[in-house]
């Protein structure tokens, strides 16, 4: 590692407007090395990364590639210097096939005309690389989100590539694909290839990264050999404090404590078939599986989101929800693992997004502004929601703020039942305890909270039982204390698979 | 940096600097378009002519009121001025048919306004409901419905006109040719449609859902609201406007034929356009509405009372403001 440095940045600062996001960071990246960039959201990782790509101009400080300071315009002039990113959000056209994306701009051509021969036989042997099985010629819109990340990771290495940032690459994988791109992460490092890896996942980075560079609140905290440091201390230099504990206490559920909500054999076509389940109140219920076994279908079907059939009741009453109306009328919520298509009107200010759901309240029959913005306030107060201004759109603010004004939104209906799918996707650690001591508050006042999460430690630390699916079917229910990782990821994969219960009454294991 | 701030009442210079200043291009039109009127001709700021521009442009404002609700929750109506049509033609053929029984002539008169107002309701759920039960693009639906009802006026009239009973005209005429306090019958209507428009979206639960809904269907769905009833009622509303502007506009003529209400639904996007509501639905203001359809027969009355431009450019100046207009407003649009 006494390489000199590829890529540099030196004394880098950004604003935008009046708000800086950096403040004078240094940060280099050596041939052959992964530089993970971690921080709180906010931090400025991802605006450091686009410093470096061309993506934005620094107000001060300048960029160093092989030792002469450069400008990049824009990311086209970085890109062809070899330096690539590839965004969180993919940037890849939908309508266009796998191929056509692959070598958008810059098509082979023969005779005049683009060769698609040539391009379809480079995507598959790029694609093969990559162990990814997607059919050169299927259209991008065709693809599952984790299959498009892999496309686009080939778009990346299919150029002369010297430095490679990713901001959450596997944020959208599924742990076979993760292991996938870690493969590939070290063959390009192995050639040469400098990463620069953006992540919340800090076990992640210390399987994958050589150095580590911390930034908290724009400013620089530290450039670290990922040896010395165990995850606890990053996670303390992230947050400039001592974590505590990352979860609340797990209080028992009492024995007598009733069942607030309970699905029998629910089918939801295409998706999900036979799964029946109940949470009570007080009890956190973690649904555990990987990408694309049907938790989200299971709840949604559920809750009249996409069509489905089966029993549920609800605090022992049967109830046919064709509508998410008729589902919030029974005081059940759902939110949503998609935040920015399916939780928040980007282009809205805050306090039309807060209380969209539960506008019943603050329109009788005339919207009441005042009371709006007070729900507002009272919000941002209780979910410590981090914002200069409060009038400003929604789509401005960081993703762990986005996911607290939705968490708000839905709170506003007073549910006793709270469905939570994927709460902490795409947060930073602090914000992620924040909500995972609310889910505690949240029993302690008799709520009853269903918990999907593909990330196993959440699960296993708030989850009082854990229902893993595999491929559409519930392969097992499992009491959580004592439960380890390698159990849920045996029923997750489908080594496991526990018949189902003759009837709910007797779930294998008891609490 | 991120440190939470409280929000103190806003200062003066901070609610200037919030004025949407954007958003008032359409009134600067209006004032510019009345600046020059009245100084290329004498006989333009008189409120004889000015009352005559309100009226001219209820028809289609009222219709645009109704389009601005549909627009905003992210449809499109192609089949207002063929409905229009329908209607007037249905309702001339009605009351006709009930003159002379023995019902007399004001309670036909009724009968008749009750029937349209009825249909457009039903002609608007039809769009509405092909729309949101049958899952087609409301471009599509709407350009069907576009050409049923114009084949079925010209049906009705068998390919000629449909003329009102004499007698009846008499009844009715003062609808459209009466006034109240000195303003006009259709000038009160606009207004009456305009305010109730923008209260229902402006201050009602109905008027929110229907810009969230514009905004983000999904996230809409996802928010518990009832997507495609509040989608439909967009177009209940704008059938009801439609039957509104019918009821002003048969005592005008007396008559309706093949040709009547040809183009009022592009006049009718186009006040909406010219008054700031995005195309592609979430945002928009009825008062925006109300002052594109004023401006575009604003635009006509102009070239009348002047010789500079032949009046047969209108449509040239009128498009060349909808596009002005949208470029104006790009700068909001367009993050």
């Amino acid at each position: 590692m006494a390489h000199e440095p590829i890529l540099s940045g030196i004394g880098l600062s950004k604003s935008f407007g009046p708000i800086e996001v950096l403040h004078a960071v240094d940060v280099d990246v050596r041939p052959g090395e992964v530089h993970a960039l971690v921080g709180e959201n906010g931090a400025g990782k991802s605006t450091l990364m686009k410093l470096l790509s061309g993506y934005h101009q620094p107000n001060a400080g300048e960029v160093v590639l092989d030792g002469r300071p450069v400008r990049f315009p824009d990311s086209n002039a970085a890109e062809a210097a070899g330096i690539v990113l590839i965004h969180q959000e993919l940037n890849l056209v939908p309508d266009l096939t796998v191929e056509e994306n692959v070598f958008l701009g810059r098509e082979p051509h023969r005779f005049g005309l683009v060769d698609r021969g040539a391009a379809r036989r480079a995507t598959a042997e790029l694609l093969a690389t990559l162990r990814t099985e997607v059919p050169v010629t299927r259209r991008v819109r065709d693809l599952s989100v984790s299959q498009a990340q892999m496309v686009e990771i080939a778009k990346a290495v299919s150029r002369e590539v010297r430095v490679l940032c990713m901001d959450e690459p596997t944020d959208v994988l599924t742990g076979r694909e993760t292991e996938v791109l870690f493969d590939l992460v070290r063959r390009l490092t192995a050639d040469g290839v400098a990463i620069l890896y953006v992540s919340h996942k800090l076990d992640e980075i210390m399987t994958i990264a050589d150095r580590v560079t911390i930034l908290r609140d724009g400013h620089k905290i530290g450039t670290f050999d990922v040896g010395d440091l165990t995850p606890a201390e990053m996670a303390r230099r992230m947050v400039g404090r001592e974590l505590a504990d990352m979860y609340p206490p797990k209080p028992a559920v009492p024995d007598d404590a009733p069942v607030a909500l309970e699905i029998e054999g629910l089918d939801v076509p295409g998706f999900v078939h036979g799964a029946s389940l109940r949470v009570r109140r007080g009890e956190v219920l973690g649904i555990a599986g990987l990408v694309g076994a049907g938790r989200t279908e299971l709840f949604e079907g559920a809750l009249g989101l996409r069509p489905a059939h089966g029993s549920v009741r609800k605090d022992g009453r049967p109830v046919r929800w064709r509508h998410p109306e008729d589902a919030k009328l029974d005081r059940v919520a759902y939110l949503t693992e998609d935040r920015k298509a399916k939780g928040l009107l980007l282009g809205k200010n805050l306090r039309e997004n807060v209380v969209l759901q539960s506008l019943e309240r603050f329109a009788r029959p005339f919207v009441h502004l005042r009371a709006e913005q007070q729900a507002l306030e009272g919000a941002v107060e209780e979910f410590d929601v981090r914002v200069a201004r409060l009038d400003v759109e929604a789509g401005a603010l960081s993703g762990g703020n986005q996911q607290k004004i939705v968490l708000a939104k839905l709170m506003l209906t007073e549910p006793d039942v709270v469905i939570l799918d994927e709460p902490t996707r795409g947060i930073d650690v602090g914000t992620k305890r924040q909500i995972y001591f609310y889910v505690g508050e949240l029993l302690a006042k008799g709520v009853a909270v269903v918990l999907i999460s593909s990330e196993l430690p959440e699960v296993l630390g708030l989850a009082h039982r854990v229902v893993v699916m595999h491929d559409g079917a519930i392969t097992g229910t499992l009491d959580g204390a004592g439960l380890d990782e390698e159990t849920v990821m045996a029923y997750a994969t489908g080594l496991r698979r526990d018949p189902p219960p003759a009837t709910l009454e007797s779930p294998r294991v008891h609490t | 940096m991120s440190t939470p701030e409280t929000v103190a009442a806003p200062s003066w210079r901070a609610r200037l600097r919030r004025v949407p200043w954007q958003q008032l291009t359409p009134l600067a039109g209006l004032v510019l378009l009345v600046i020059v009127g009245s100084l290329m001709h004498p006989a333009f700021l008189t409120s004889t002519n000015l009352f005559n521009v309100l009226t001219r442009s209820a028809f289609i404002g009222i219709i645009a009121v109704g389009g601005t609700f549909v627009i905003i929750g992210g449809g499109i109506d192609l089949s207002v001025g063929s409905m229009a049509a329908f209607l007037s033609g249905a309702m001339i053929l009605l009351m006709n048919a009930l003159y002379g029984g023995t019902i007399s002539p004001v309670g036909v008169v009724l009968i008749g306004v009750g029937l349209v107002l009825g249909s457009g309701l039903l002609a608007g759920a039809a769009n509405g409901l092909a729309i949101t039960r049958g899952r087609i693009e409301p471009f599509i639906v709407t350009l069907g419905t576009l050409g049923i009802f114009r084949s079925l006026v010209t049906y009705l009239a068998d390919g000629g006109t449909i003329s009102l009973n004499f007698a009846l005209r008499g009844v009715y005429r003062p609808v459209f040719y009466g006034s109240f306090l000195g303003v006009p019958i259709p000038v009160w209507a606009f207004a009456v449609v305009a305010v109730l428009g923008a209260i229902l979206l402006h201050r009602t639960r109905f008027g929110r859902y229907v810009r969230a809904i514009g905004s983000n269907q999904e996230v809409a769905r996802y928010a518990a609201i009832r997507v495609a009833r509040v989608r439909t009622l967009t177009y209940v509303i704008q059938g009801l406007c439609v039957a509104i502007a019918v009821v002003l506009y048969v005592p005008r003529l007396g008559s309706a034929s093949a040709s009547t209400g040809i183009l009022w639904e592009l006049e009718a996007i186009a006040a909406v356009i010219i008054g700031g509501t995005a195309l592609k639905g979430g945002s928009g203001h009825i008062w925006g509405t109300v002052v594109g359809a004023i401006m575009l027969s604003l635009i006509g009355n102009v070239l009348n009372l002047t010789s500079a431009i032949s009046e047969y450019l209108n449509g040239t100046v009128q498009g060349l403001i909808i596009i002005g207009a949208v470029f104006l407003q790009r700068g909001r649009q367009g993050r």
